[in-house]
């Protein structure tokens, strides 16, 4: 067990409005390693896409420490980060690939090589074929799996992802989890995934991570032990059950 | 493309009630006996083509190029001046506020303003289509400028993109039905403009025509120059759609 990959020492931050100060998230202390997939779950308002805004350096904070990187696995803050929001937001005049490659143009990578990279990442995504479409030819679950090939076409060593599953169906929802554990299983990339669902935290997470509100803060942090590849039959398991209670516990929802 | 047998039926609906547009009208003219002064026939309409005095060739090729000179003015400087407004801010705080009120005057009042300072002609008619197109313009792609989502927003900072990149990927591009659905009021607008200025005062276009046979009581003439005049404002506005259709991708599309 080296140096972490993500290290979080009692981060605070602090909004002032109208004269208040609104403590958005207070004593984040964390440690993530490298390749694992964490899921920061929590009700609104206690501060988790903050979190995830300031592990993004969008975001500066109060008072604590961050550090993003170790030796044996480097951190460039404007290389190594991929994003997935809410909504897939892909610029509707672009075809699909060229969507995808919009990260990979801002940093000036080699066009030809990330071209070739992008259609591997489609199929990977599940969207061959569909790379000279447009994201409005494409379902809601369609142009999120675009918008997560859009997050790794940089090959970037930390993907953000802010409730990416939020806006879609339960049932598209549910085949989007069992994908993305496949895709991060393929591409081995450290995912830190906020979510509301707590299902989905323990069936996604190596490593779930509570916050509550009022006032946010964090309220636990503990390893899935759940194998993988993981299977949707094992939310029924008494297991599964047991990580999901503990959240329920903590949330104060009993 | 599917769809072909349907879009080729609402074509042809299309034409069909245009056609019995054209043949109720005639049928009125015929069987109500109305006088050739208050209605004239279609016959009689065409026909106003033929005479010479009326220079239609010349009163045509005039208020065209009223119209399409304003407007191609409009388009050019309200997009450079939304251009500007979107680079800098404060620009935009100092000025938009102020075209705002210059907007709320009635162009048609300015109409004998311009006549003063500009006489009359080619110039102070297309300057007339010109102002009452700008504002639309500058209004419209301003705010298409301005609608970035701040999420994209981010997406560009994680990669430390840079603010040229941002306006050339994604600002520009996402403007562009805003753009065009300025454009398209104007267009229509344009005509309004440059007619208006003819009214008021000039020497030559489809606009003074119309008021020199009004003492004449020519009304075929005055029929055939309004829809002279509608379908200029038609060829404007098709021209501008197509643009749209080649540059705009269809679900970008706004009104």
């Amino acid at each position: 067990m080296g140096e972490p990959f993500i290290h979080l020492a009692a981060v605070q931050k602090a909004y002032r409005t109208r004269g208040t100060d609104f403590l958005a998230i207070s004593e984040a202390t964390f440690d993530v390693e490298a390749g694992e997939l964490v899921s920061l779950v929590g009700p609104s308002g206690c501060g988790k896409t903050t979190l995830l805004k300031i592990l993004a350096g969008l975001h500066p904070f109060d008072s604590g420490e961050l550090k993003i990187g170790s030796r044996t696995q480097p951190f460039d803050p404007s290389r190594d980060i991929g994003i997935v929001f809410q909504a897939p937001l892909l610029l509707k005049w672009r075809r699909v690939i060229d969507n995808v490659l919009l990260p990979a143009e801002i940093l000036g990578l080699p066009m030809a090589a990330s071209r070739a990279r992008a259609r591997d990442l489609l199929a990977l995504v599940g969207l061959e074929g569909k790379e000279d479409q447009y994201p409005y030819e494409l379902s809601g679950g369609m142009q999120q799996r675009a918008a997560i090939a859009r997050a790794l076409i940089h090959d970037p060593k930390l993907i953000l992802m802010d409730e990416p599953f939020g806006a879609l169906d339960a049932l598209t929802r549910e085949k989007m989890n069992l994908e993305l554990l496949r895709i991060w299983e393929e591409a081995k990339k450290t995912i830190v995934f906020v979510t509301h669902g707590i299902t989905e935290a323990v069936f996604l997470g190596t490593r779930v991570i509570v916050l509550t509100a009022g006032p946010a803060r964090m309220a636990d942090n503990f390893r899935v032990e759940l194998p993988h590849p993981r299977t949707l039959e094992m939310k029924t398991n008494e297991a599964f059950g047991e990580y999901t209670r503990r959240i329920y516990r903590l949330l104060g929802m009993e | 493309m599917g769809g072909h047998p349907q879009a080729l039926q609402r074509y042809a609906l299309a034409v069909a009630s245009h056609l019995g547009l054209i043949a109720a009208w005639y049928l009125f003219v015929k069987l109500g006996e109305v006088p050739k002064f208050v209605m004239p026939s279609p016959y009689d309409t065409v026909h106003a083509l033929l005479v010479p005095n009326y220079r239609w060739p010349e009163n045509i090729a005039v208020t065209t190029i009223e119209i399409f000179g304003g407007y191609i003015l409009a388009v050019v400087f309200g997009i450079g001046a939304a251009l500007l407004f979107s680079w800098f801010r404060w620009l935009e705080m100092a000025v938009m506020p102020l075209l705002v009120s210059l907007n709320m005057i009635p162009k048609v009042a300015l109409g004998p303003l311009i006549i003063v300072w500009f006489k009359y002609g080619i110039g102070p008619n297309a300057m007339m289509a010109f102002a009452i197109c700008f504002f639309p313009i500058v209004l419209t792609t301003a705010r298409g400028l301005r609608e970035v989502e701040p999420d994209l927003l981010d997406l560009v900072r994680t990669l430390r993109g840079s603010r040229w990149q941002l306006f050339t990927k994604i600002q520009l591009p996402g403007a562009l039905p805003y753009v065009f659905s300025g454009m398209k009021v104007a267009a229509i607008l344009a005509v309004a403009g440059a007619i208006v200025g003819e009214f008021l005062g000039s020497d030559r276009g489809l606009g003074y025509l119309m008021l020199q046979v009004q003492v004449t009581l020519d009304t075929a003439a005055m029929f055939m120059a309004v829809i002279l005049i509608t379908l200029i404002g038609v060829v404007l506005y098709g021209i501008v759609l197509a643009l749209e259709r080649m540059l705009v991708v269809r679900d970008a599309r706004l009104a």
